[in-house]
């Protein structure tokens, strides 16, 4: 009906505070005493704004393929007030469907990219590792 | 069907990503990225269906069957423009603002 819509609302939440991140790590970057140390940081490890990227490019990707999908199927109408839910008197079935599955589908999407960040976290410390021990060798 | 061919599409987008060097160039993470999301919605869709239907989910009539290939296809070609749209805003070679600058 629209459960898309809870995916879609996180996206909104997250790129937001991805925007916020950036700036921040943009002015951390700035005020770095030693510029190469930063540099040395930056190549090290991806920033956390990046990692929250992948999410928004999830969740934006993955909701505007359902609303097309939902389009196709006559859930989503491109005039007001644009769920045919709405107009059948069904809002109260549509948001149980939002509440189960929207919220289902934004939290294996999180937990799907929480997965990609602890990995990527993983392969960044091993090669910072690998990198230590070459340096002392 | 619809989640099949989608997720089939964020295999092979992966696949393509990770085998270029010059991944970041052409936004190829993004198309991936965007088929997954979709693919992994989908999933908790067919698992809420399931729920409900059973076995019977396994086997939709050919009507069915047929109208879903039909939209997996089609959000296929969706989730392609949207990719191409991205990579001609990026304009990662100056393609665009070459011809821009020659018609000047």
């Amino acid at each position: 009906m629209a459960c898309f819509l809870v995916p879609a609302t996180e996206a909104v939440v997250t790129t937001a505070v991805q925007s916020v991140m950036k700036n921040k790590e943009k002015k951390g970057a700035e005020s770095t005493a030693h510029a190469a140390d930063a540099i040395e940081n930056a190549n090290a490890k991806t920033p956390f704004s990046v990692k929250l990227g992948w999410l928004n490019k999830m969740l934006w990707g993955g909701s505007a393929l359902l609303a097309f999908e939902h389009l196709w199927h006559g859930e989503v109408v491109p005039y007001f007030p644009f769920l045919t839910a709405v107009t059948n008197g069904e809002v109260s079935d549509m948001l149980a469907e939002m509440s189960s599955v929207g919220v289902v589908m934004a939290i294996l999407v999180t937990a799907v990219w929480g997965g990609m960040v602890a990995v990527s976290g993983i392969i960044e410390k091993r090669a910072e590792a690998g990198d230590t021990a070459a340096e002392n060798a | 069907m619809t989640l099949l061919i989608t997720v089939f599409a964020a295999v092979v987008s992966t696949i393509v990503w990770y085998r270029r060097d010059d991944r970041k160039e052409y936004n190829r993470g993004f198309l991936a990225l965007m088929f997954w999301g979709a693919s992994l919605m989908w999933t908790v869709d067919a698992i809420f269906e399931y729920a409900e239907l059973g076995a019977e989910y396994f086997a939709p009539a050919p009507a069915d069957m047929i109208n879903d290939a039909y939209l997996g296809i089609s959000v296929v070609a969706l989730g392609l423009i949207i990719w191409t749209v991205s990579v001609l805003i990026k304009d990662p070679k100056g393609v665009i603002k070459g011809a821009l600058a020659r018609g000047r």
